[in-house]
């Protein structure tokens, strides 16, 4: 046995140093499905608590659908539980062909492929695509996966200032000795729910003569009129050449993601992508939910319309209650506190009161930009928002932040 | 080749215009870069970059360290010594 003591000691040390930092992760065990209202099992071993759900990514409320579920069932009595295999030996069926086909269709591009998750799909694709003679530029933001996927990569790279357009076109100048370049951006950002300007982005490849990457996981399905994505938001379907997404989000958020865009791009991902060459894809019981995902949202856009209307009203009560908001219009709505003890000991308070909602801190987010990040769903209810709000004013005013400014706040707890 | 001080202003210049999204945020020449959270490690590329061009310098990766990157001092040392041939 070669884990002796010392290495054991070792690694007890790295934990004991992510306790000591206040970054240790702790788990919270869901008693019930995904949904509005769940039951909680924290902390672990402690009597389950019914609490409303204001951070999941369950954007249109589908992870519990009845449809999504009956669709599940079926493809799992017609199609089997598992493929044993990757999707070039013998682990593709009719069904995945389907959803690729289906998803082309729906973020308007010109074909798609399949990977296990989208965190996947983004550590593949660069790899595919680039070489050393290549250069790939990134908002300072983008998502862990990207960052991952750059790093695997052998092109050269580059960042700009977070949606700041100038400082893009300056790096496209500066880079445009290279052979291909790729900007790479988020179509909405995870942690401060806004979106970049992509008309003028794609107006600033076509000019400099490179290609456009969005990660599209937190717009798919409810971003733009009729929910296909930020690219529908900024009128430019079809100039995207490169998007991924997620079926782990809103499109019923189980697993999965894709790499969709250019026909070429797609069919190098599928002869060189390694997470899509080295792993089982998407299980058919996802496969036929996702696709009864994609049938109610090309029917109506009755549940993104929800979102939205929900998402205004949250943004709306916080405002009014005096909360500090970042700026934006997407169901992500962090509520700032600066401050990364503030944010944990309010996160535990809002448990106490029955609403689930996680602080986030440094490293997730930059130093002295600790928040509550809230996260609206088209399962919410009037009344679970109504109820969430006065619990977030009850704690607010506990702390004495409510109609305070950033400085206020930072004066009174530091950053 | 640049005084010390006229290399740490150069970099100090450059960090701001490049890093910073704040205009009112304050640094100096021993603020923390990259275990600050100013700046991460893919954008230190665009920083070494910049010294390798200005400085007529090549910084092997092995020696462009986020230990190394951590201060406007510590780069200024850092382009000091490749500049003096010392490495």
């Amino acid at each position: 046995m070669a884990f002796t003591n010392p290495v054991r000691e070792h690694y007890q040390k790295d934990l004991d140093a992510l306790r000591a930092a206040g970054i240790f992760k702790v788990e919270r065990y869901i008693h019930s499905a995904q949904a509005a209202d769940i039951e909680v099992e924290f902390p672990a071993g402690a009597p389950l608590k019914r609490v409303i759900n204001m951070c999941a990514n369950n954007y249109l409320g589908l992870s519990s659908h009845p449809e999504v579920i009956q669709a599940a069932r079926t493809g799992l009595d017609t199609r089997g539980y598992g493929m044993s295999s990757v999707r070039f030996t013998c682990g593709t069926q009719d069904i995945h062909r389907e959803l690729e086909r289906r998803m082309t269709e729906f973020l308007g591009t010109e074909d798609t492929i399949l990977f296990p998750s989208c965190m996947d799909a983004n550590a593949g694709v660069f790899e595919a695509i680039l070489d050393e003679s290549d250069v790939m530029i990134s908002d300072r933001l983008v998502h862990a996966s990207i960052v991952d996927g750059i790093r695997l990569c052998k092109a050269q790279r580059d960042t700009f200032k977070h949606a700041n357009m100038e400082h893009l076109e300056e790096k496209l100048k500066l880079h445009s000795d290279k052979r291909l370049m790729v900007v790479i951006t988020d179509g909405v950002f995870s942690m401060d729910g806004d979106t970049p300007p992509l008309d003028t982005m794609a107006a600033l490849c076509e000019k400099y003569g490179a290609m456009l990457f969005v990660d599209e996981s937190h717009s798919s399905g409810f971003i733009g009129k009729t929910g296909r994505g930020t690219h529908e938001k900024y009128g430019v379907v079809g100039k995207i050449d490169i998007i991924t997404t997620t079926f782990g989000k809103a499109l019923g958020g189980a697993s999965g993601g894709c790499v969709s865009g250019r026909k070429e791009i797609v069919e190098l991902c599928r002869q060189k992508a390694r997470p899509y060459l080295f792993s089982n894809t998407i299980a058919p019981v996802v496969v036929s939910g996702v696709l009864r995902v994609l049938d109610l949202l090309s029917k109506s856009t009755e549940l993104r319309d929800k979102l939205e209307r929900n998402a205004a009203y949250w943004r709306k009560g916080l405002t009014e209650a005096g909360f500090v908001l970042k700026n934006g219009d997407t169901p992500i709505v962090p509520v700032m506190l600066f401050n990364a003890k503030l944010a944990q000991d309010f996160s535990r308070d809002l448990f106490d009161e029955g609403i689930y909602a996680i602080g986030f801190f440094f490293p997730v987010v930059p130093k002295g930009q600790a928040r509550i990040r809230t996260q609206l769903s088209a399962a919410h209810e009037t009344h679970h928002l109504d109820k969430a709000l006065a619990a977030f004013i009850k704690v607010g005013k506990k702390y004495g932040i409510l109609g305070k400014t950033k400085d206020e706040i930072v004066a009174m707890y530091g950053l | 080749m640049e005084s010390t001080e006229d290399i740490r202003a150069a970099v100090l210049k450059y960090v701001k215009a490049e890093y910073l999204e704040d205009d009112d945020q304050e640094i100096n020449f021993d603020t923390a870069l990259i275990s600050g959270g100013i700046v991460d490690s893919f954008s230190m590329v665009s920083l070494k970059r910049f010294l390798e061009n200005r400085y007529k310098i090549q910084i092997p990766d092995d020696k462009a360290t986020p230990e190394s990157f951590d201060s406007v001092n510590k780069i200024a040392s850092l382009v000091e010594t490749f500049a003096a041939g010392k490495v």
